[in-house]
């Protein structure tokens, strides 16, 4: 265990390090670049491997190859990289390779402004590669929870045969804060399964009971198969209608069947309070601020920090706002978590956005300022 | 001189007709047979080259002692 | 039997023939190529991974029966480049389609080049995209007619193998599905070489460039190649108007620039 006072971009890699990872292959771009050079310097010293790719797309492409090759790895990026990375992120939730994208979010739209702050790729994080797919998405507030969440999405990775993603932003990728920083032997770490049947018998897509498919690391006399057109069991390509179902809805029923599992949300404030905050990543902290000096000031209200955006935490945010009359959600985009609770509410609760959209993080002034017009 | 086990068994249900074993025996140990499927038709003028073998696309085209 | 090793058939998945490609298409000779040259190196299945891309191509990994990957379109080899650094003992080849190296994978083939990845590339360059109509690619012979080029390309040719030579391969070499003796020459020496290596097949498709090109069927088409695709020493002597005509065969480069992985590992080793 070692205290470190550490940036968020050098918490993540720690967490990846220190979950298993061995490869990192990515292209350079800001904000996450000392992320890169942190794994650069690190990996070597422990038998890892760097690699710089040509762009984005190569570089989520040669961490599924180390993947399959049974190596923990993983990549990061921001906005453009993240758009680049789509057609393979699909690939890796189709063939149900684990692996790990860390996508530093910055203020965005097209190159965007590359060092400021935004939460505007949390829709690409869940629709961006085409077709139905799940996906799993974590959401760090704190360089604590750049570690934290880091780790378990390593873990989650590899419990779910899938890709997981880690959205952070400009803003806290930069910021630096007392973190404590657990070795590989403190932390309680997930490993991919590996074949129970002999080779003969061996069906790298043969779901175990939750699900789960079994990928032998390649090389090894387990003959694995992977593709990402529909497959069947053996890993060829498939037509077949009723393959074709039943392998899109396992894969999505291997991950919301066992939705308990991921990280749940942190709750602030009184029990049972009737205006509640909703608000996830950096924009959390200054929510999380807000809902402090408004309890100060007599309102009943709580703040819930998510940790999981995708699935969305439908669940925990109904019991947490069981008796909520006004919802805010606080994001910095035009309402892309907003619509989420929305859909979640109709007619039970009034959900209203609080939002900032223009590269500065929000302040919980504002957000408190916006309370009080409201409720009063 | 090799163990002959030519000329080859030719599968029909692998076999896609494109004719290159036809077209390329320098002896012609193949015909058109039925069904345009290739007939070893002179077996006896096989010189063991395996073009045929190498040059067919459809993987019809095995060792006798594989059928068996 | 001499030529054709007592494991040919491990390295084929019989169940899933026959395969869906057209009648004279010359995949099937290549894959076949590739499995003759892994059983006369001894390469079991299990320590041969194909790595395919999208297209006609893509699709042999349904018919082997040693490891097998399909990525997406144009990515192959930067898949492979993770596959090779996490399993440096796995003889990996990646078979590719003209459009799939040549175009939209285009920047991984010079990359995977100039790092000198330890992996074999195998280009099936039958000049068209034969799963989505037959329309032209980068190594489509310019004036072809294509389903997308009706009265001519009017682009010029990209040589893959050169820009690989130039890019850092150490092997490189190109022949045709007629030359089957020289194809499985050049299989064998580039999987035996360390490094990056790359030959390129030119193939036929009779269904749409033989049609189109009025070359016709595929035993037509060999012949075409067998007339056209000259040794690269007669083919350079050729003035520039002539070599428009004709196709090179033959071994462009074969050297033993240290690989990356090697390199990396003695760099960071170096550093500790």
């Amino acid at each position: 265990m070692k205290d470190m006072f550490i940036q968020g971009n050098e918490a993540c890699a720690l967490g990846a390090i220190n979950a298993g990872a061995r490869f990192f292959a990515g292209y350079p771009i800001s904000p996450v670049n000392e992320l890169s050079e942190f794994c650069s310097r690190e990996l070597p010293k422990l038998g890892g491997i760097f690699i710089q790719m040509e762009d984005e797309i190569g570089g989520l492409a040669a961490v599924i190859g180390a993947s399959l090759g049974g190596m923990k790895a993983f990549t990061a990026t921001s906005g453009p990289g993240f758009s680049l990375m789509q057609e393979n992120l699909g690939f890796a939730v189709m063939a149900e390779v684990p692996c790990v994208l860390i996508s530093v979010q910055r203020y965005g739209l097209c190159t965007g402004v590359a060092t400021k702050p935004g939460q505007q790729d949390i829709m690409q994080a869940r629709w961006g590669t085409h077709g139905d797919h799940p996906i799993i998405a974590l959401v760090p507030s704190t360089v604590q929870e750049c570690f934290d969440l880091t780790v378990q999405a390593f873990n989650l990775s590899e419990r779910f045969s899938s890709p997981v993603l880690v959205l952070t932003d400009a803003a806290l990728a930069h910021l630096r804060e007392r973190v404590i920083i657990k070795d590989e032997g403190e932390l309680n770490i997930i490993n991919r399964k590996t074949p129970s049947v002999s080779p003969e018998e061996y069906l790298p897509y043969s779901p175990d009971v939750n699900g789960i498919p079994t990928l032998a690391p390649y090389g090894g006399r387990h003959i694995l198969r992977v593709t990402g057109l529909f497959h069947d069991e053996r890993g060829f390509s498939t037509s077949n209608p009723e393959k074709c179902r039943k392998l899109l809805e396992r894969l999505h029923s291997k991950i919301l069947n066992h939705q308990k599992e991921l990280p749940p949300p942190k709750y602030y404030g009184k029990d049972g309070a009737e205006i509640i905050l909703i608000s996830y990543g950096i924009s959390a902290r200054s929510a999380r601020e807000a809902a402090e000096r408004g309890i100060k000031k007599g309102i009943n209200m709580g703040m819930i920090n998510l940790q999981t955006v995708w699935p969305f935490p439908e669940e925990h945010i109904m019991n947490l706002c069981d008796q909520a009359e006004k919802i805010f959600v606080v994001e910095l985009n035009m309402g892309q978590i907003t619509g989420e609770v929305q859909k979640i509410f109709k007619g039970k609760a009034e959900v209203m956005p609080i939002l900032r959209y223009d590269t500065n993080v929000i302040t919980p002034s504002e957000i408190l300022d916006k309370i009080e017009s409201v409720v009063k | 001189m090799e163990n002959k086990q030519y000329p080859f068994y030719i599968d029909p249900k692998l076999c896609k007709k494109c004719g290159l074993c036809i077209a390329f025996c320098p002896t012609k140990v193949y015909i058109t047979g039925e069904d345009d499927l290739p007939k070893i038709e002179h077996p006896e003028k096989c010189i063991s080259c395996k073009m045929c073998f190498y040059r067919c696309p459809d993987f019809a085209i095995r060792l006798k002692p594989e059928v068996a | 039997m001499q030529g054709i090793p007592d494991s040919y058939s491990d390295y084929i998945a019989w169940e899933q023939l026959p395969h869906l490609w057209c009648a004279g298409c010359g995949h099937g000779i290549i894959l076949k190529g590739i499995i003759l040259a892994l059983g006369e190196l001894d390469i079991p299945p299990h320590k041969a991974l194909l790595a395919t891309g999208i297209g006609c191509s893509g699709r042999a990994g349904d018919y082997i029966a040693c490891h097998r990957f399909q990525g997406t379109h144009g990515r192959t080899l930067a898949f492979a480049t993770g596959i090779a650094a996490a399993q440096p003992d796995l003889t990996i080849i990646a078979f590719m389609g003209d459009g799939d190296a040549g175009a939209i994978g285009g920047n991984h083939l010079i990359h995977a080049a100039r790092r000198n990845i330890n992996i074999t590339a195998v280009i099936s360059n039958n000049f068209n995209y034969g799963m989505t109509g037959g329309q032209f690619s980068p190594l489509t012979p310019e004036n072809s007619i294509t389903s997308t080029s009706r009265s001519g390309k009017s682009e010029s040719i990209m040589d893959i193998c050169s820009i690989a030579a130039e890019a850092g391969a150490n092997y490189v070499a190109k022949t045709t599905v007629y030359h089957v003796r020289e194809l499985h020459k050049f299989l064998k020496e580039a999987i035996s070489t360390k490094g990056f290596s790359l030959v390129e097949v030119i193939s036929p498709c009779p269904t749409y460039y033989g049609r189109y090109n009025k070359i016709g069927n595929s035993p037509e088409m060999l012949n075409w190649l067998k007339e056209t695709a000259l040794p690269l020493e007669k083919f350079q002597s050729l003035s520039h108007e002539e070599k428009q005509k004709f196709f090179w065969r033959g071994k462009l480069v074969q050297r033993s620039r240290e690989d990356f992985l090697n390199k990396y590992k003695k760099q960071q080793s170096a550093m500790k």
